[in-house]
């Protein structure tokens, strides 16, 4: 019998390219976990797959992960692999605070970044809303693939609570940054540092030579063109 | 009138500050408008909805910031997310004793939807620069939006919550939990099922805030004093000690009670008499009939 095809986002398709040094990383109900080596160091891999949504238990998995890579592995560089269609949406999750799971998530990050954890994110296959803000958007720097998804919510769902018409945002993604879902958007607002074709493996030695622990993101999206006010806002508020 | 719920963000800032000690950045005869807005005929407002500046608390240097519900539900867009993260990289340069939030939001503008994600974003790695630089931050939480998406996640990154029982915070809207898994698995119509989930007495119990307070700008701003003064002598920035207690309190939630369905047998099981009374409670009898029973949280 034939092993099932494997898509070209698939997680073990991506890490092949990403690691030819070999890695170990394992799957779990969605969740990765692991080490893999890059440019002859181990790297903590964390992630989920499956566009799994983010309930409770795996933003918990995730934070767990995380600090236990801090604990034991003082300074090993962390690569986040995003795919996830976002928080989940149950009351269950709700009731329990998920808030609080995926703030402790972030937390986690933060505190590895500010113990000198380089922290790289990759939107491999989709990223969306607050599944995103606690996972790659926590990195030093996020890169995404050029197939990849990033959004804040469907079309459809954002013109029924917004009132406008989805004809409209349809029209209006073709050319605002602010509302298509491709990563050349995000990257033009400075949300995606880069993204990856061809040699992902040197790609990411280079981000982890690269990786700077100041969020510069506002900055790159007034170079970049896609956020013009956010940076002058926040110049203007230093020299009130 | 001093109930903070029916208070807009400036009412709330002139009873809970010093008087008249607010020095306000980018005011609204600044008119820093939202670029967004326009090309979905949608209103602009001169503050983009939200205040922020420097002020006195009892005498406190704080930094404020107050999101205006009345205006897009107190949604974070480009220019409202740059003028928090503005107070909070000020706040790190300048060092006020403490940074206020007053929170009112639905979270990510879906009006400015890639940019304000990213707001977001920034907005919560700032809170916690903050938090690094020693300096607390304090999340308020009571206005008729409560604290939802994005922005539920960036309160829990505040080293305290106060709230009142008719705060609400959360992630998701039960809104948009009905629209997409339908009214069996959450009737947004059904008030009394989204405060019991959402509201402030249930946050309490639970340890997901530190305060809960009757609803009065009176009451918000003891309860802010105590907070900075509870944060004097206290590590302020993260710690791996206080992220594994949160760690085991988390999972410990799961175990104990996530085979729950309903707040009301949480409270139960917490061994809280006559639990299904709490919502009737006013906020003094309801911390006396559970302060030997909530359970805590390491900010």
């Amino acid at each position: 019998m034939n092993p099932a095809p494997i898509s070209p986002a698939s997680w073990q398709a991506v890490a092949a390219r990403l690691f030819p040094q070999g890695q170990q990383i394992a799957e779990t109900d969605q969740f990765l976990s692991g080490t893999a080596q890059v440019d002859g160091i181990t790297v903590a891999i964390i992630g989920t797959t499956g566009h799994t949504p983010i309930g409770v238990e795996i933003a918990l998995a995730q934070a767990h992960a995380v600090l236990q890579t801090v604990r034991e592995h003082p300074g090993r560089p962390i690569l986040i692999l995003v795919d996830t269609q976002g928080q989940r949406l149950r009351h269950r999750d709700e009731m329990l605070g998920i808030n609080s799971y995926m703030a402790h998530l972030g937390k986690c990050i933060e505190l590895a970044r500010q113990r000198g954890h380089r922290v790289i994110g990759l939107v491999y296959d989709q990223a969306l809303s607050g599944g995103f803000i606690t996972s790659g958007l926590m990195a030093d720097a996020c890169y995404a693939l050029p197939n990849a998804t990033i959004r804040v919510m469907g079309l459809p769902a954002m013109a029924r609570i917004t009132k406008v018409p989805e004809e409209r945002l349809i029209e209006l993604a073709s050319h605002s940054p602010v509302f298509a879902p491709g990563p050349e958007n995000y990257l033009r607002m400075g949300g995606i540092e880069a993204i990856w074709e061809g040699d992902l493996a040197a790609h990411l030695v280079q981000a982890l030579t690269a990786a700077d622990p100041v969020d510069r993101r506002s900055t790159t999206g007034l170079v970049r063109g896609g956020r013009m006010l956010a940076q002058t806002v926040i110049a203007s508020v230093l020299a009130a | 009138m001093n109930s903070y719920l029916e208070a807009n963000a400036r009412e709330r800032l002139q009873h809970l500050l010093d008087a008249g000690s607010l020095d306000e950045w980018l005011p609204p005869s600044a008119r820093v408008t939202s670029p967004h807005l326009a090309q979905l005929d949608a209103p602009v407002a001169f503050d983009d909805g939200v205040v922020i500046g420097r002020a006195r608390l009892a005498g406190h240097n704080v930094f404020v910031a107050a999101q205006e519900g009345g205006f897009m539900g107190g949604a974070v867009g480009e220019v409202h997310g740059a003028k928090l993260v503005g107070m909070l990289q000020r706040a790190i340069r300048d060092r006020p004793e403490a940074v206020l939030l007053l929170l009112e939001t639905g979270g990510v503008r879906l009006h400015e939807a890639n940019a304000g994600l990213i707001a977001v974003s920034e907005v919560m790695r700032a809170v916690l620069s903050v938090r690094a630089a020693g300096i607390p931050v304090i999340v308020l939480i009571g206005g008729a939006n409560g604290c939802f998406g994005g922005m539920g996640i960036v309160a829990r990154c505040a080293n305290a919550i106060l709230m009142s029982e008719e705060g609400r915070l959360a992630m998701s809207g039960p809104e948009v939990i009905e629209t997409a898994n339908g009214v069996e698995e959450f009737d947004s119509r059904d008030r009394a099922l989204v405060w019991r989930t959402t509201g402030g007495k249930h946050r309490y119990l639970l340890g997901d805030c530190q305060t809960i307070v009757a609803d009065s700008i009176d009451a918000f701003r003891v309860a802010a004093l105590a907070a900075i003064d509870a944060c004097q002598g206290q590590p302020v920035e993260l710690t791996l000690a206080a992220l594994e207690a949160e760690q085991t309190m988390l999972q410990q939630r799961i175990e104990r009670f996530g085979g729950q369905s309903e707040p009301t047998a949480i409270w139960a099981d917490l061994g809280i008499p006559e639990s299904q009374q709490l919502p009737m409670l006013e906020a003094d009898a309801f911390l006396q009939a559970v302060e030997s029973h909530r359970l805590g949280v390491p900010a």
